[in-house]
This record gives C-alpha cells, sequence and structure tokens, in this order.
C-alpha cells in the first residue's frame, strides 16, 4: 500500500481498476479480495486511519457466522483478528420469563463454533493492516469526495483537496449515510423502530462457556454474546423513550437494570466499556447498483441487529461483487461492465430481501406482550427445538451456510 | 503466398492483394455496424455475450502454451499479440488487460476508429492500425488471432496463410470461425439474422463458412501445427454460450509454429 502525496497537477490522476469508498470492514475485505487477485485498487477513507481503529471507542461487539469467517480468511483478515474472537458455541434463545426456549449447539451442525463474537475495533484494526500489506492497494485517507463524473469508460472522483482518482468501477462502502449513493440519486427506504440499541461490554465473575443468549423482552431483543477475557457484549433494544434514561443513570444503577434482565448466572458483573444508545432502523437502497457503481454492507441496507446479521449480509456482498468482478476481469474484461453489476445485483437481491424481512418479521413478532402472540411463539419457538430437521435449517442460517454462497463464503478460493 | 518469401511489391499489385483478403463490400456491411460494436445491449449483444466463452478457452489454451498462471491479473505480461479483424477491439482490449502488448488490424478504417476511441477511454495502449496481414512488413507476433474473420474474407485459404505468416516461431495461433454444414445454415444464418435478428440480415454468407479440415490445410500450409478444436453452443434457458465437443457450428481452433 502506499499513501500517496496531493497530486500537483490534474493530470497526475490515480487511475486503478476499481476505488473502493469507506475503509470500514466491508470495504477493507473487497478491497482485499480484489488486490489479492492481482487487481488495483484505491480506497478512498473520510477519517484519519488512526481515529478508525481508536481502541474502545464505541464498545460494539459484532456477530461474525462462520461463513463471513471464510471469507475474512480468504482475504486475509482472520489472522489478524482470530486471537481477538470468541467463538460461540451455543445459542440459547428465550421468550421472556417462558420456560420454553430454542437451543441451538454447534456439535448438532459439525465441528466448527456457530459463529465469533469480535469487538468492532478489532475489526477495524485488522481491515487497516491488511490494506497496508497489499502491495494492489493505494489507501487515501483522510479524503473526501468533491464530485462523481461518470462516463463511458469508468468514473472519476475528484477529490476535495484536488487529487483525482479514476476507476472501471466504484464501490460505496461508505455506511448507512453512504455520499456516494446520495451522489449517485439513488434513494433509500426507511422505516423506524422507535426503538434504540444500548450497547456495552460487561465483565463476570462465572464464566459464559461460550453460549449466546437472546431473550425476547417486551421492549425489544435482549442479547448477551461471549467475548474474550470473560467479558460480555450486551445488545440491548428499548423503545427510543426509555434508552436515554437508562443510558444516563450512574454505573450502579445501569447495572442494576441490567441485572434485572441476565438474571444472576454470570455471577458478579461490572462495566467494561462506556455505554451507547443508537437509534435503530431498517433502510434499503432502492437500488444496489448503478452504471459503474456497487453499492455495499450498510451503503446497500441497514437491517435490525435482533439476530446479529449486519456484518454479516455486508461480508455477503462483498464475497459475492468480488467473485462477480474477479470472473470477468481473469478473462480480461471490463471489472466495471454491466455484465458484472447485474449479475451482483441479482445474487445480493433476494438474499437482502429475505435477510430484511426475516429480522424486522421476528422483532415485530417478539417485541410485544400479547397473549395469544406469546402463546404462539413460545409454541414456535418449542416446536422448532424439538424438530432437528428445521432447528438444523434454522442454525445453518445463522451460520451463514444457506443460499446461493459466493465462493469463498464456501471456504473455497476467489 | 506467404509474403516474407515474395518481392516487394508496387502500389498497384498490393491494392490487388488487399482486396483478395478483404472485399470492399464485406468491409463496408462491417464498418456500417461499427459504432454499435461496445454497447452490449445493442448490435453486438450476441457477440458480447459470446466472448466469456471464447476468451475462456483463449486464456487457457495460451497459459498452457506459454506456461503461464491462468488466474493471475496480467499472465501474458512479455507476449506479444496481433489481432487480425480486431473490429472494434471486442478481444483486443480484453487481451491486452491480460497483459498481451497487443496490435490490432482491421481493414474497416471506421472499425480501427471506433476501436482506438473506445481503448483511450478504457485507459488501454493498444496499437490499432487500418491494416491487412500482409502488410505488417515482415512483423512476427506470440500469438496471432483470427477470431470470426475467416468467414468474411473472399479466399480463407490465402488469407490463413498471410496470418499464419505472422506467427513467430514457438508462438500460437487462434481462430474461430462458423462450419459450413446444414445446421450451421439453419441456426446462424436462418436463425440468428432472419429469425431472432440477432445479427443484421446479410452478415453471414454461409457459402463462405470454412470446414474444420479446410481451416486445418490452410493452417498447415502456412506452417502451423493444429493442436485443438473446441465448438462452442449456445444454450437458449441459460441465454449462454459453453463449449462442447461438436463443431458442427461456431469453433475455435489451437495451433502452434514449432
Amino acid at each position: 500500500m502506499s499513501i500517496d502525496p496531493p497530486l500537483s497537477s490534474a493530470a497526475a490522476a490515480l487511475t486503478v481498476e476499481v476505488a473502493v469508498v469507506g475503509a470500514g470492514p466491508v470495504g477493507s475485505l473487497v478491497a482485499a479480495l480484489l488486490a489479492g487477485c492481482g487487481l488495483t485498487v484505491a480506497v478512498i477513507e473520510a477519517a484519519e486511519p488512526e481515529i478508525l481503529c481508536r481502541p474502545a471507542s464505541d464498545g460494539r461487539a459484532i456477530a461474525i457466522a462462520l461463513s463471513a469467517k471464510r471469507a475474512l480468511a480468504a482475504a486475509g483478515l482472520w489472522e489478524l483478528m482470530a486471537d481477538a474472537a470468541e467463538p460461540i458455541l451455543d445459542i440459547r434463545v428465550t421468550d421472556g420469563a417462558s420456560p420454553l426456549f430454542l437451543h441451538y449447539d454447534h456439535t448438532q451442525v459439525g465441528d466448527e463454533p456457530l459463529g465469533w463474537i469480535v469487538e468492532n475495533e478489532i475489526i477495524k484494526t485488522a481491515s487497516l493492516t491488511r490494506l497496508a500489506a497489499l502491495p494492489g492497494v493505494t489507501l487515501l485517507a483522510p479524503a473526501r469526495v468533491a464530485e462523481w463524473r461518470y462516463g463511458a469508460g469508468g468514473a472519476e472522483a475528484i477529490l476535495v483537496d484536488g487529487r483525482q482518482v479514476r476507476a472501471a468501477l466504484v464501490v460505496a462502502a461508505d455506511g448507512r449515510a453512504s455520499p456516494t449513493r446520495a451522489a449517485a440519486g439513488i434513494g433509500i427506504d426507511r422505516w423506524d423502530y422507535h426503538q434504540s440499541g444500548i450497547v456495552c461490554a460487561i465483565a463476570h465473575e462465572r464464566p459464559h462457556d461460550g453460549v449466546a443468549h437472546e431473550h425476547f423482552l417486551p421492549a425489544g431483543p435482549f442479547a448477551i454474546l461471549p467475548m474474550t477475557h470473560n467479558r460480555s457484549g450486551i445488545v440491548w433494544t428499548e423503545s427510543s423513550a426509555a434508552a436515554p434514561a437508562i443510558v444516563a443513570q450512574s454505573d450502579a444503577d445501569f447495572l442494576a437494570e441490567l441485572a434485572s434482565r441476565t438474571g444472576s448466572f454470570l455471577g458478579r458483573v461490572e462495566l467494561s466499556s462506556p455505554r451507547f444508545s443508537y437509534p435503530l432502523s431498517l433502510q434499503m437502497a432502492r437500488r444496489i447498483t448503478a452504471p459503474r457503481l456497487a453499492l455495499v454492507g450498510d451503503a446497500a441496507h441497514g437491517m435490525h441487529p435482533i439476530a446479529g446479521q449486519g456484518l454479516n449480509i455486508g461480508i455477503r456482498d462483498a464475497a459475492a461483487l468480488a467473485e462477480a468482478v474477479v470472473d470477468v476481469r481473469r478473462l480480461g474484461l471490463d471489472p466495471g461492465s454491466p455484465a458484472v453489476l447485474e449479475r451482483y445485483g441479482r445474487w445480493r437481491r433476494f438474499d437482502t430481501l429475505v435477510m430484511l424481512a426475516a429480522t424486522d418479521g421476528l422483532n415485530r413478532l417478539f417485541s410485544n406482550a400479547v397473549p395469544p402472540l406469546r402463546l404462539a411463539r413460545d409454541l414456535g419457538l418449542a416446536a422448532v427445538n424439538r424438530l432437528p430437521a428445521v432447528k438444523r435449517h434454522f442454525m445453518r442460517h445463522a451460520m451463514g451456510l444457506v443460499g446461493d454462497l459466493p465462493r469463498v463464503l464456501r471456504g473455497e478460493r476467489l | 503466398m506467404p509474403h516474407s518469401n515474395a518481392p516487394r511489391r508496387i502500389p498497384p499489385a498490393r491494392i490487388r492483394e488487399r482486396e483478395a483478403t478483404a472485399s470492399s463490400e464485406e468491409v463496408a456491411r462491417f464498418t456500417a455496424m461499427a459504432e454499435a460494436w461496445w454497447d452490449p445491449y445493442g448490435k453486438f449483444k450476441p457477440l458480447h455475450k459470446f466472448n466469456p466463452v471464447r476468451l475462456a478457452f483463449m486464456r487457457r489454451v495460451l497459459a498452457a502454451h506459454f506456461g503461464r498462471d491462468p488466474e493471475a491479473a496480467t499472465p501474458f505480461t512479455g507476449l506479444s499479440l496481433l489481432d487480425v479483424g480486431c473490429g472494434g477491439g471486442l478481444l483486443s482490449e480484453p487481451m491486452a488487460r491480460l497483459g498481451f502488448t497487443v496490435t490490432g488490424i482491421d481493414a474497416g478504417d471506421k472499425n480501427v476508429a471506433v476501436a482506438k476511441a473506445h481503448a483511450a477511454q478504457s485507459g488501454l495502449e493498444i496499437d490499432y492500425r487500418i491494416a491487412t496481414p500482409e502488410e505488417l512488413d515482415g512483423a512476427r507476433f506470440d500469438v496471432v488471432l483470427a477470431m470470426e474473420v475467416v468467414e468474411h474474407v473472399p479466399d480463407p485459404k490465402v488469407f490463413l496463410g498471410a496470418v499464419a505468416d505472422r506467427v513467430k516461431p514457438g508462438g500460437a495461433f487462434l481462430g474461430a470461425t462458423l462450419n459450413r454444414t446444414t445446421k450451421s445454415y439453419a441456426l446462424a444464418v436462418m436463425g440468428a439474422e432472419y429469425i431472432l435478428r440477432w445479427l443484421p440480415m446479410g452478415t453471414h454468407d454461409w457459402h463462405k463458412f470454412v470446414k474444420p479440415a479446410e481451416f486445418a490445410a490452410a493452417l498447415r500450409g502456412g506452417g502451423i501445427e493444429v493442436r485443438e478444436f473446441m465448438g462452442m453452443a449456445y444454450s437458449p434457458f441459460r441465454d449462454e454460450w459453453h463449449e462442447t465437443a461438436e463443431l458442427d457450428v461456431n469453433y475455435m481452433v489451437y495451433g502452434a509454429r514449432p
């Protein structure tokens, strides 16, 4: 990787095959997969690299499914975070105080864990470290695009500092608010859940034994995710009206409120990160491609964190796009051609819709205390628990092993 | 009529020779279509659909011939390639992306103009010229392509002799054309031109199609050893082309100069 100094003249534009906007985990994965196959890639990132991977900046614990881990491994990213990843050996789903629950044990589907929990900063740091090690990648950071010009042969970015980047394909991996998506005139559909996610990490006395807990409480889902060093990540959904008051409490009051939801199975608990709350919404770009442009990750879709699928879906996007690009480029064809974008769009649209609908439906079904619904869902959970074939299917879904998978998600070479 | 053995010709004879390998009627027909070359949804949509299967065969055969890694981004760096009848550059550009130093020649000046303009857009350096193979003054290349062009020249044997002559010793030749069979008449001419309207009517003259044995004989006459034939067929349900052992409609040929 090289970090380019500002170019002195317009003629000295940086020309690459693919320009990725955003050096987050999904953008970095696209860049690393493509550069690993010999393509030239520029990564344009608005933030300073040092700020991106500052430790403990947001306390978020990220779930990585088995298939997503394979994609990260194919890109050389997993080895940089494996030591800081805690395996999920078991998932227990419970509905409020009801005794009925659904139990996923990894030994029912194979030897590998169901997934891993990794802290957000660890993933970000690994991403930047990998980009720095790849000779085909030029990281421009901090850099902002002032103007995009799309033409027949490719796209051109004019950066705020005057530098120019030309590429056959632009990949927008710049998050929910994606300026690249907005500049291309692609609208979004958005639904507000009127819920907020409260996140923090806790250290506890007793071991978590690799178990992830998902409790469906009336205010919304509540998850306890196993982390390294006997810590757990909390993802706590509350109504947006109640969340700010909960976060603003003293540590002791916050912990007491937390204990009323977790119970006492972890023993004595203390906070090991600051706590944050952010509003939850579902959003979806109206299109995920335009001529010379592909949207990936949160720029394409943002979903409810209920099933821990946000980054996993983004990783699927990255894997599918990289495969569509590489297959065409290995024939010598234009990596930003309509054939590439059509294949990517068709491939991702259905999967994304299914996941958005499933996470949205789960949240709506479980975020209430209406008695008939409660009974129905409890019976549903119990029924699923007693039908091994159905359960294995759900587990394989959670592990990201269902559907028409890109090669790197199946554990094959790109 | 291997050019290297012939004495230098004076211009009038040269014009006659050029006419022998590219009839003006044919040149005018493709030139009229040239602006649409690069529109994947336009008139040349079938050629764009067809390109991946041709390119996959070419990459595989050439990587094996030169001992290169077919999965590398630029496996053919350091090798030269001549694309005879390059048209708008539909093969010249991919070959340049894969690392070849490409010279593209075409008898249609508008084709060459379109190819040059498009290569500039794509940021690729390709040496495009209005020329026939005989006009290259003895230059030889590691790879010579004559893809979907033999069926458009008046005398395939003379043309293939001139093309074969451009291959360096140790180099490779790749060609593709349509077989002269009842099936090819039905599919390529009646089907593609008249019924599906894939190609403008009159694009192909079935009588000029070349049987694999005739292709091989012409290459051998030019000192090329024929190593492989491969057929191509279209699957209507998948809307995709694939390789096939049947050579009765579209086929490709790989040869080498020892």
